[in-house]
C-alpha cells in the first residue's frame, strides 16, 4: 500500500501517522482483511455507544481538514438553559443523532467557544427564554455575540431551532426566535422549520427531534426506525435518577413553618420534605420541582360559572380522567395565557376579547391578562353548553414550580428544605393566590405527600472549600445561602464566607436569624451585613450595603472571592450588578467599560453566578 | 458595739476581685459603665445586646426585655427573642412640667408602643423600645432635661418623695432636696453622655467617680422622703428613708430610717423583706451628707459575694443595727441626735381635689397599674395630652402609679376639670376602696423576672373580689392589695393588707397582716395557690373581717388579732 496524501474524517495527526506507517507495511490481502475489521468494529461500537469518543475526537481536532462528503458531516448541538429543560432535550438529541452515526457534540451556550462557529457545519439549537423575551442568563454572551457584528458569515452552516417557552409571557420563544432568524440572516440554510413549545414542550420536542436526526441522517442509511430503544433514548431524561419531572417523587412533608415573624407584611415559609427512600441527590444551588395541585375553591369556581360537573369525563394525556381532577392537577385554573384569550374569544365570540388579538395589540393583552384570571373571563364573558373537552383545550398544562433547595444533603440527608415566600393578592376585590405559594402553605401540612423532583442548577454551585464567597440575597433569595453555609459547615471549609441579606423589616423578617447567628458565632458564616428597607432607620437595600463596604467588596473580589446574587431578577439582579461595577470602577480605578469587562470576566470565570427569577 | 476585729470582711470591697461575685469584675472592667455598649448598639444582627452589656446598661435606665408571650413562637420560627428595651426616667420626686410631659407621650407614641407607664417609684417607663430607636429616645429626653441615669443598677435609684399636695410649701422644699439629693448620688461617669449623646469622649478626670469607684454599690440603693402623716412612698421600704419633721409649716429636718427593702426569693429562707429602722434626727443641712455617710457604709460593708444576700438590710442585720449606726455617726462625725415624734396614718393617695396651703388646687386620678394608654373605652393618653397642652402647672406621679396635676391656680380649675370631664377622665376614682388601694407590677409579657400574670391580671382579679366586698358591705372600706409577678416586690407587696406574689402561672402566694400605713409586714397565709383558693379564702377572712372587727380596725390589723397570720416584728423572721 501507498502512503496517501491526505487524512481521513476523524482522525489525529498521531493516528494518521501510525495508519499511514501501517499502510506502507500490509500487502494487499492484509489490507482487505483489516477493512473488514474496521467495519466490524466500528458497528460493534456504535451499538455500545462506544462512538462517543470519536464524536470527542472529532470535536478535540477541530483544525484538521473535514472530508466533504455529507455523511461525514460534523454535528453540533447547542442549548441554552434556564432551569434544564434545553439541556435534558439536548442530551436526548445528541443519542438519537448518535443513533444514526451522526458525530456529535454538546455543549452548552455558556462554554461555547465563540470562535468556531464559522467552521460548524451542522448546528441543532435548543434555547429558552428568560423573562421578557430575553435569552437565559447563562446565554447572555453568546447571544450577544451572535447578534453582534462581530458574527461570522455563515454561507455553509445548516441549522435547526427548538425554542422552549411559557405562553403566559407576551414574548414567547422569544430566545429561540431570534437565534433563528439571526442564523438564516448570517447566510445558514434552515434544516427544518423552527419548532416553538410551550411549557408541555415533553409533546413538541419529541417530534422535532425525530425529525431532525431523520434529515441529517446520511443518504445510505435506512429511514428513522422507531425501535423501542430510539424511543427510549427520545423520552428518556437528561438525570439518571428514578425519579424525575415526569416521575416525580411523593415526597412526604416532614414541617412547615411560617418564618416571618407576627406583623410582617409577607408570608415566607419554610418547608422540609423527606426523601428518604428516592435515591434522589442534590447539591447546594439546586432546585425542587414542586407538582401543585390547583386550590379547590378557584376549581369549583371554574365548574360552577360553566355549570360544568366535577366527575364529566375527559382524557388527560391519553388517559381517561374526570374533569374535576384535571382542572385540580392537568390544567392552570388561574393566570391567563394568550392562547386562553385566543380561545376564549372563538367560543364566546366576545368583540372585546377578539379586540385583543394581534401583535400590535400585545400591550393592551397583557395588561388584560394581568388584571384576569380565568374564572374571571368566565364569568365576564358566558358561555353556555361548553363541554369540558373544549374547556381543556385552551388550557394550559400545569406546570411544577422550582424553588430553590434551603438544605443540604451533608447537614440534612434524605431531606430538601424550601423557604417560600407564599403570594397572595387581590385582584377585581377577590383574594387570589399563588398557585404552588398557596398550595404549600395551605394544602401541605405535616405527612402531607407532595410530589417533587430535583431540578439541577450547574450555574450556581459552590466554588472549591477554600475560596471565599460573597453571598448577596434579598427575600427568599437568602434560600440557596443556608444551603451553601449547611455544606460549607458540614465539610469544613476553610474559605470565608460573608452574606448580604436583604429584607423589609428586622423584627419580622430576618428569615433563619437564629441560624445565621450561631453561624456567626460558630465561624462558618465570616460576616454578615443586613438591609431592611422599611424599618425606621433610613431604608436600605442590598446594593446600598456593598456600596457602603465597598474597600471590602472589592478587596475580597481580587482575593478570589466568588459572588452570588439571588432573588428578584427584575430589581435586586439590576440593581447588584450596577453596584458591583461601581464598586469596581471607584475601587480600582477603571473607567466604567473596563469595570464591566471586570464583572464579565468574572462572570465567564464563574465566579459570578446568579440564580434570579 | 462590734469589736473591728472580730467583724467580717469576707464578703465585702476589701477583698479581691476574684473573692468576690462575677458582677463585682464585670463592674470593674466595664471602664465605668462603658463595656461594649457602643458595638451592641450597632451590631445590626441581633435587637439584643451582649450579656455584660445587658447588666452595664442597667446602670444608664435601660433593661434589656422581650415579648414574653411570643418567645417560643419565635424560637420556632428560627427567629430571636423579640428583644427590647425599657427606659427608665430618672425623675426625683415625681415632679414634671407640662412640657415634659408632652415630651413623655411624644416620645412614647414614636418609640414606645403609645404607652407610658407609671411606676411605684414615681416615674415613668417606657416598655417596648427597639435598641434601634434608643438612642433618639435618649435624645429627645434630654431636649426636656431629663435622663435615665440610675434609674436600674448598683447605684443609687429614682428618689422618691411624698406627692403630699397639702402641705404645698412644705412638698416644694423636700422636693428640692430630694431633687438635690439624686443629682448627687448618680454616677458621675462620662459613659451616659459618650454613648446615649454621642458625645466625644472627652479628658477623663481621675477618679471619674469619686465615690462609687469602679465597682459601685453592692446592690441597689433606694433613697426617699416622706411627709406625715401621709406614707404614701412607704418611707419604710427605702434603704434610706428620710421621715419629714416639720413644725408650724416649716421644715425642720428628718428622721432617718435605715434598712428598709422589699425583695426577697422564694425557697431562699436567708433572703426576706425588712422594714427600715427609725436610728435619729438631723438637721435640713446634714442632708446630703448623711446620704453619703450611710451610702459609703453600705458600699464598703455591703456583701459582694451573694447578690440575693447584698442589699442595705442584710448588711445591717449582719453587722447589728448598734454598729451600722455608729459606723455611720463615725463618718459623719458626730451622733445623731434623737428621733422626733411624727406619725403616719395611710400609704395611700389623697384622690380627687385637694387645696394646698398655698391656695392652689391638685387633682389626684387613679390610673389603674400606672398604665397610661388609650383604649377604646378611654382615651386615657389623649386626655392627659390635652392637660398638658393648657395645664400651667406641675404633674406629679404618685408612689401608687397614680396621677397628680398638680399646682392649678383657682381661676385655671374649670378648664381643668372641663377636660376631665370630656375625656372622661373624671371616673377614674371610682370604684370600691379596695381597687383604690390596689397596685401591680408589670410582670409579664415583659419583665424577664415574672414567673406569673400582675398588671394584665389584678384588675380582673378585682372584679371578682367586689361582689365578695359587697355581700359583706366593704366596698367603702380602704384596704391596699398588691401584686407582683415575682417576690422580688416592686409594687411593696409585703407591707400590704393583701399581697398575691406570682410562683407560676395562676400561682400565688397570699399574704395577709400588712399595717395599712406601712409600718408592718405582712405574712403568707397561703402558697402556691389558683385563684379559685384565693378568692376562697378572701370570703373568708373578709366575711369575718366585717362581722368582727373593732370600730377603726383595719384589715391587717384584724387578720393577725384573729390568728391569720402571725405578726411579724421583724424582717427576718417574715419567713418563720
Amino acid at each position: 500500500m501507498t502512503r496517501l496524501e491526505f487524512a481521513g474524517p476523524g482522525l489525529s495527526s498521531d493516528q494518521w501517522e501510525r495508519i499511514n506507517d501501517l499502510a506502507v507495511s500490509l500487502q494487499p490481502a492484509q489490507a482487505l482483511w483489516l477493512s473488514g475489521y474496521f467495519a466490524g468494529v466500528g458497528s460493534a461500537a456504535r451499538g455500545s455507544g462506544g462512538f462517543d469518543q470519536v464524536a470527542v475526537l472529532d470535536r478535540a481536532a477541530p483544525e484538521q481538514p473535514l472530508a466533504p462528503a455529507a455523511e461525514t458531516r460534523s454535528l453540533t448541538i447547542l442549548y441554552g438553559t434556564e432551569t434544564g429543560n434545553s439541556r435534558g432535550l439536548a442530551n436526548t438529541l445528541a443519542a438519537a443523532a448518535k443513533q444514526q452515526g451522526i458525530v456529535t457534540a454538546v455543549s452548552d451556550m455558556a462554554d461555547y467557544k465563540t470562535r468556531k462557529l464559522k467552521d460548524e457545519q451542522d448546528l441543532l439549537v435548543i434555547t429558552s427564554t428568560h423573562g421578557e423575551g430575553d435569552p437565559p442568563q447563562s446565554a447572555v454572551a453568546f447571544f450577544e455575540f451572535l447578534e453582534g457584528r462581530k458574527a461570522p458569515k455563515l454561507p455553509d452552516l445548516r441549522f435547526a431551532v427548538l425554542a422552549l417557552g411559557d405562553s403566559t409571557y407576551e414574548k414567547y420563544c422569544e430566545g429561540g426566535k431570534r437565534i433563528d432568524r439571526r442564523l438564516e440572516e448570517l447566510g445558514a440554510t434552515r434544516l427544518e422549520p423552527r419548532v416553538d413549545c410551550d411549557v408541555d414542550f415533553e409533546e413538541a420536542a419529541p417530534a422535532w427531534i425525530q425529525s431532525v436526526v431523520a434529515r441529517l441522517a446520511p443518504k445510505q442509511s435506512e429511514p428513522v426506525r422507531t425501535t423501542p430503544a430510539s424511543r427510549a433514548a427520545v423520552s428518556a431524561s437528561a438525570t439518571t435518577a428514578a425519579f424525575d419531572k415526569q416521575n416525580p417523587f411523593p415526597a412526604t412533608v416532614i414541617d412547615n413553618i411560617v418564618l416571618s415573624g407576627r406583623g410582617s407584611s409577607k408570608e415566607t415559609r419554610h418547608v422540609e420534605f423527606s426523601l428518604e427512600g428516592s435515591g434522589l441527590r442534590y447539591e447546594p444551588g439546586d432546585a425542587l420541582g414542586v407538582v401543585p395541585r390547583n386550590d379547590p375553591a378557584v376549581v369549583d369556581a371554574v365548574l360552577d360559572s360553566l355549570k360544568l360537573a366535577a366527575d364529566a369525563p375527559v382524557v388527560v394525556k391519553q388517559k381517561p380522567s374526570t374533569l374535576g381532577e384535571a382542572l385540580s392537577s392537568a390544567f392552570e385554573v388561574s393566570a391567563v395565557t394568550p392562547r386562553f384569550i385566543d380561545h376564549w374569544a372563538e367560543l364566546s365570540g366576545a368583540a372585546a376579547l377578539a379586540a385583543l388579538r394581534g401583535p400590535e395589540r400585545a400591550e393592551a393583552r397583557a395588561a388584560f391578562m394581568r388584571a384576569h384570571h380565568v374564572v374571571d373571563i368566565i364569568r365576564r364573558f358566558p358561555v353556555t353548553g361548553l363541554d369540558a373537552a373544549a374547556l381543556l383545550r385552551g388550557l394550559r398544562p400545569l406546570q411544577p414550580r422550582l424553588y430553590s433547595i434551603s438544605s443540604s444533603l451533608a447537614a440534612v440527608p434524605d431531606e430538601a428544605h424550601l423557604t417560600v415566600g407564599t403570594v397572595r393578592y387581590d385582584l377585581d376585590g377577590q383574594p387570589r393566590a399563588g398557585v404552588a405559594s398557596s398550595f404549600l402553605a395551605e394544602r401541605a401540612a405535616p405527612d402531607a405527600v407532595v410530589p417533587v423532583y430535583i431540578q439541577s442548577n450547574p450555574h450556581f454551585r459552590l466554588p472549591p472549600d477554600d475560596a471565599a464567597i460573597l453571598m448577596i440575597g434579598a427575600g427568599t433569595g437568602v434560600a440557596p445561602y443556608r444551603a451553601f453555609m449547611q455544606e460549607r459547615e458540614a465539610r469544613g471549609a476553610t474559605g470565608r464566607s460573608w452574606l448580604v441579606f436583604g429584607e423589609r423589616n428586622f423584627r419580622s423578617d430576618f428569615l433563619y436569624q437564629t441560624e445565621w447567628q450561631g453561624l456567626l458565632k460558630d465561624k462558618v458564616l465570616t460576616r454578615m451585613d443586613v438591609a431592611f428597607s422599611r424599618d425606621r432607620t433610613p431604608k436600605a437595600y442590598v446594593q446600598d450595603r456593598l456600596r457602603q463596604n465597598a474597600r471590602d467588596v472589592y478587596a475580597w473580589l481580587e482575593e478570589g472571592a466568588h459572588i452570588y446574587v439571588c432573588g428578584d431578577a427584575a430589581r435586586l439582579a439590576p440593581d447588584v450588578d450596577a453596584a458591583l461595577r461601581d464598586i469596581i470602577a471607584a475601587e480600582s480605578g477603571r473607567d466604567a467599560v473596563a469595570a464591566a469587562e471586570y464583572l464579565a470576566a468574572l462572570q465567564r470565570d464563574h465566579r459570578y453566578q446568579r440564580d434570579v427569577y | 458595739m462590734t469589736n473591728t476585729t472580730t467583724l467580717d470582711r469576707s464578703r465585702d470591697l476589701s477583698q479581691p476581685l476574684d473573692k468576690l461575685g462575677p458582677d463585682e469584675t464585670l463592674k470593674a472592667n466595664s471602664r465605668q459603665l462603658r463595656g461594649t455598649i457602643n458595638d451592641s448598639l450597632f451590631d445590626p444582627i441581633t435587637g439584643a445586646v451582649t450579656a455584660s452589656d445587658t447588666k452595664l446598661m442597667k446602670f444608664h435606665g435601660i433593661y434589656q426585655q422581650d415579648d414574653r408571650d411570643i418567645r417560643d413562637e419565635r424560637r420556632r420560627q428560627k427567629l430571636e427573642a423579640a428583644f427590647s428595651f425599657m427606659a427608665r426616667v430618672r425623675l426625683p420626686g415625681g415632679v414634671l412640667s407640662a412640657s415634659q410631659w408632652l415630651k413623655l407621650d411624644a416620645l412614647a407614641r414614636d418609640y414606645a408602643g403609645e404607652t407610658l407607664r407609671l411606676t411605684t417609684r414615681q416615674t415613668f417607663q417606657f416598655h417596648r423600645v427597639l435598641k434601634t430607636d434608643l438612642r433618639a429616645l435618649m435624645q429627645g429626653l434630654r431636649d426636656v432635661l431629663l435622663d435615665t441615669r440610675a434609674a436600674c443598677g448598683d447605684d443609687t435609684r429614682g428618689v422618691m418623695a411624698s406627692i403630699n399636695p397639702h402641705l404645698s410649701k412644705v412638698h416644694a422644699e423636700v422636693y428640692a432636696l430630694a431633687k438635690q439629693a439624686s443629682d448627687h448620688a448618680i454616677p458621675k461617669t462620662g459613659a451616659y453622655d459618650e454613648i446615649w449623646y454621642q458625645q466625644e469622649a472627652g479628658e477623663i478626670k481621675e477618679p471619674e467617680e469619686p465615690f462609687y469607684g469602679r465597682t459601685y454599690m453592692p446592690r441597689k440603693f433606694k433613697i426617699g422622703f416622706v411627709i406625715p402623716p401621709s406614707n404614701d412612698i412607704d418611707v419604710y421600704a427605702q434603704d434610706l428613708g428620710f421621715i419629714a419633721i416639720v413644725a408650724r409649716g416649716k421644715l425642720k429636718g428628718f428622721n432617718v430610717a435605715i434598712g428598709g427593702g422589699m425583695g426577697r426569693t422564694d425557697q431562699a429562707p436567708e433572703t426576706y423583706p425588712r422594714l427600715a429602722d427609725v436610728i435619729g434626727f438631723i438637721p435640713v443641712a446634714q442632708l446630703i451628707a448623711t446620704i453619703d455617710a450611710v451610702m459609703s457604709v453600705q458600699r464598703d460593708y455591703g456583701d459582694r459575694v451573694n447578690r440575693l444576700h447584698a442589699r442595705f438590710k442584710y448588711t445591717i442585720d449582719d453587722k447589728g443595727l448598734d454598729w451600722i449606726k455608729a459606723e455611720i455617726e463615725r463618718r459623719l462625725g458626730q451622733p445623731f441626735a434623737a428621733a422626733r415624734p411624727f406619725e403616719l396614718t395611710s400609704n395611700g393617695d389623697p384622690l380627687g381635689w385637694v387645696e394646698g396651703d398655698d391656695g392652689r388646687h391638685h387633682y389626684t386620678m387613679f390610673i389603674e397599674n400606672g398604665r397610661v394608654i388609650n383604649t377604646e373605652q378611654l382615651r386615657l393618653m389623649d386626655g392627659l395630652r390635652a392637660i398638658a397642652q393648657v395645664h400651667k402647672g406641675t404633674f406629679r406621679v404618685t408612689p401608687n402609679q397614680s396621677l397628680t396635676i398638680a399646682e392649678i391656680a383657682p381661676q385655671d380649675r374649670l378648664a381643668i376639670a372641663k377636660l376631665l370631664d370630656d375625656y372622661g377622665l373624671a371616673g377614674l376614682n371610682v370604684g370600691s376602696a379596695l381597687r383604690l388601694n390596689s397596685m401591680a407590677c408589670v410582670a409579664l409579657p415583659t419583665c424577664g423576672l415574672a414567673m406569673a400574670e400582675s398588671e394584665r391580671y389584678l384588675p380582673a382579679l378585682l372584679s371578682k373580689i367586689e361582689p365578695i366586698l359587697d355581700t359583706h358591705g366593704l366596698r367603702e372600706e380602704p384596704i391596699t392589695i398588691r401584686m407582683t409577678g415575682c417576690p422580688n416586690g416592686c409594687a411593696r407587696p409585703y407591707i400590704a393588707e393583701i399581697a398575691l406574689t406570682g410562683r407560676a402561672p395562676g400561682k400565688y402566694n397570699l399574704y395577709f397582716g400588712g399595717g395599712f400605713h406601712g409600718q408592718r409586714l405582712n405574712k403568707m397565709y397561703l402558697e402556691n395557690v389558683g385563684e379559685p383558693a384565693i378568692l376562697d379564702a378572701l370570703e373568708k377572712v373578709l366575711g369575718h373581717y366585717a362581722r368582727a372587727r373593732r370600730p377603726g380596725e383595719h384589715f391587717g390589723d384584724f387578720a393577725i388579732r384573729a390568728g391569720y397570720v402571725a405578726a411579724v416584728a421583724e424582717g427576718r423572721h417574715f419567713n418563720d
